[in-house]
């Protein structure tokens, strides 16, 4: 794929969570953060802005939690690798309502965008197919990105793992709340949790 | 992984301390168990495997349960990391979350490195091990014989759930045994 037809990354998740509903949404550290709070604060965003390579583990226990809601993690391919293992773990208690998104720019974007393995030899959508994920693709159309999105609604047929490359602009951050405390009782409150 | 006898004719009749912890975490209704295997725990992962109420959620590396309970207490669910002391130091930065969450979290810990140990490759974890927690502003308690078990994991799990203050068992190598390396 050349370079010119890569998309943009505000625009997937925008799509991503146009028709949302219900979905909780998880965000990894860094620009992936920042793409969900521009696509508009909810709250149902858990946004991280640490814990590297926790991300997908954290959609795994809401998924777990709440096995009838959609649960999806969009997070950056740096993150992802960091947490690779997690993927495993994913396939082992394939939980029917819980998506991973990641956000493929081949690079650290946050650090000045150093190559990241994804550049040049890691298959994201391969590996996480092996670790038992059968529904892994990869996305490189804003059209699949939309179908995609309403595929995430189902809550019966996952997990699904979704690679989209994207380009690796640095956009102007949206920097989302960052009190962890507010962020996760705001989530607990929406489900009808309460403070302890 | 890291069995702590060569074989099952060699193992121990059952401790009834696993038991134990089994029927508080039951009462404080932990709902999803993550762990990465040790002999230690062998017993309490079998029951927890056994119960309908509880998830158990096999890990690659330890620092995955930590984000794990995050997103569990998120969704409104209690849970527990069981691991051995080796995963302690795989955690660390995930730690971070239980400061910026005040989420409950209780693990429980069997100890390797130390009362008789074999594998001086266990040794420098296992030695660290109470004080990578309290750096990491996680609050620690030890048992070590069988019958403080039952009090001590009581009052980890109550400090822990009913206080959110982020709590370390640490389950002696006293009590559990030290491993068996025999040819």
């Amino acid at each position: 794929m050349s370079k010119a037809t890569l998309l943009e990354r505000r625009s997937v998740v925008a799509s991503l969570l146009a028709e949302r509903k219900e979905t909780i949404v998880v965000g990894g550290l860094g620009a992936s953060t920042y793409d969900i709070a521009a696509a508009g604060d909810h709250d149902r965003n858990l946004y991280l802005w640490g814990a590297m390579g926790g991300a997908v583990m954290i959609g795994l226990g809401i998924a777990l939690a709440q096995p009838k809601l959609p649960v999806v993690v969009i997070t950056g391919d740096g993150e992802m690798l960091m947490g690779i293992g997690s993927l495993a773990t994913v396939g082992l208690q394939s939980p029917r309502n819980f998506t991973i998104v990641v956000l493929d720019n081949e690079v650290y974007g946050e650090t000045g965008g150093q190559a990241s393995h994804t550049a040049a030899t890691v298959d994201l959508v391969g590996v996480a197919r092996a670790c038992g994920i059968a529904d892994s693709r990869a996305i490189a159309t804003l059209a699949d990105v939309e179908a995609f999105a309403q595929g995430m609604q189902d809550v019966f047929c996952g997990p699904r793992f979704a690679s989209i490359k994207i380009d690796s602009a640095n956009l102007e951050r949206v920097l989302s709340n960052r009190d962890g405390s507010f962020i996760l009782n705001r989530i607990r409150g929406s489900l009808g949790f309460g403070p302890i | 992984m890291h069995g702590r006898t060569e074989s099952p004719s060699e193992t121990a009749p059952e401790a009834t301390w696993p038991e134990d912890i089994f029927a508080i975490l039951q009462r404080f209704d932990v709902r999803q168990v993550p762990y990465v295997p040790d002999a230690g725990h062998s017993q309490l992962i079998e029951r927890v495997l056994g119960a309908s109420s509880m998830r158990a959620v096999p890990l690659t590396t330890e620092e995955e349960g930590v984000a794990l309970l995050a997103g569990a207490w998120a969704g409104g669910q209690r849970g527990v990391l069981l691991m051995q002391s080796s995963g302690v130091g795989n955690c660390v930065n995930m730690f971070s979350l239980t400061q910026i969450f005040r989420f409950p979290f209780l693990t429980l810990v069997t100890m390797r490195g130390e009362w008789g140990e074999f594998n001086p490759w266990q040794v420098p974890m296992g030695s660290s091990t109470a004080g990578v927690f309290e750096l990491s502003g996680i609050k620690v308690l030890r048992a070590s014989s069988p019958d403080e078990v039952r009090e001590v994991v009581e009052a980890a799990a109550g400090q822990a759930y009913n206080a959110c203050v982020p709590t370390a068992v640490l389950l002696s190598q006293r009590l559990i045994g030290a491993k068996v390396f025999t040819k």
